[in-house]
């Protein structure tokens, strides 16, 4: 598979692959980086927005 | 300094004013009689270090993300379906709007951490909206995408409740 990086396009064979995720009551969020050589060369992320809003810091907007 | 998630206090008075449209334009209205249209929304990225909150009332560059790929001001906002609105009985109403697409911002280099995204009406004078907060994140040659919640009731983006 072809990458995006900093280095211009670069089959993901000769990268290092690392990925993570996090899940709150906020957001589902996944990472995707590719790593050369010791340097960060591409970096995505993908946010599921999870939680509506507060209004005022209170319960959801109410009126 | 820091971003709090919030709609913005100032969108419920404009609410009331007519000055944002959301989705699918479905009632003739300000600029032409014969001819509305839907007004724009979008998205704008801010550092970790920003403070966008309830109080912010537009639009504004200050600590706005920049980066290659990223242009001041955001990306657009798909907002294909107008809000909806029911009710479970006659004291408990709701009403709700989620843009129809995700919001993506396509082979960026964000370098500087950020965790907020502003949605403003840039068709009306850029009017703050609303803003959600995530993990502090930063993206380096790459894609980074908001995912809406489901449009219902409980879980859409954008939801005004009775009580």
């Amino acid at each position: 598979m072809i990458v995006t990086t900093t280095k211009g396009d670069m089959d993901d064979s000769l990268l290092e692959h690392r990925a993570g995720e996090i899940e709150n009551d906020n957001e589902l969020t996944t990472w995707t980086e590719y790593w050369l050589d010791g340097e960060l060369v591409h970096r995505s992320a993908h946010v599921t927005l999870k939680k509506i809003p507060t209004f005022a810091g209170g319960a959801a907007a109410s009126f | 300094m820091a971003n709090t998630q919030s709609m913005v206090t100032s969108f419920l008075s404009e609410l009331m004013l007519a000055q944002h449209q959301l989705g699918t334009s479905t009632i003739v209205s300000r600029g032409s009689l014969t001819a509305p249209t839907t007004d724009t929304l979008k998205a704008a990225l801010y550092l970790a270090s920003a403070t966008v909150n309830a109080s912010t009332t537009a639009y504004s560059a200050t600590n706005e993300v920049s980066g290659t790929g990223y242009t001041a001001g955001g990306v657009t906002v798909t907002n294909a379906t107008a809000p909806t609105s029911t009710n479970s009985s006659a004291t408990a109403g709701v009403g709700f709007f989620t843009p129809s697409a995700s919001i993506v911002y396509t082979t960026v280099t964000l370098t500087t951490a950020f965790d907020a995204v502003l949605i403003y009406n840039s068709t009306q004078s850029n009017k703050a909206i609303s803003v959600h907060t995530f993990g502090s994140q930063t993206i380096t040659a790459g894609t980074f995408t908001l995912t809406m919640p489901s449009n219902t009731t409980t879980t859409a983006l954008l939801r005004l409740a009775t009580t």
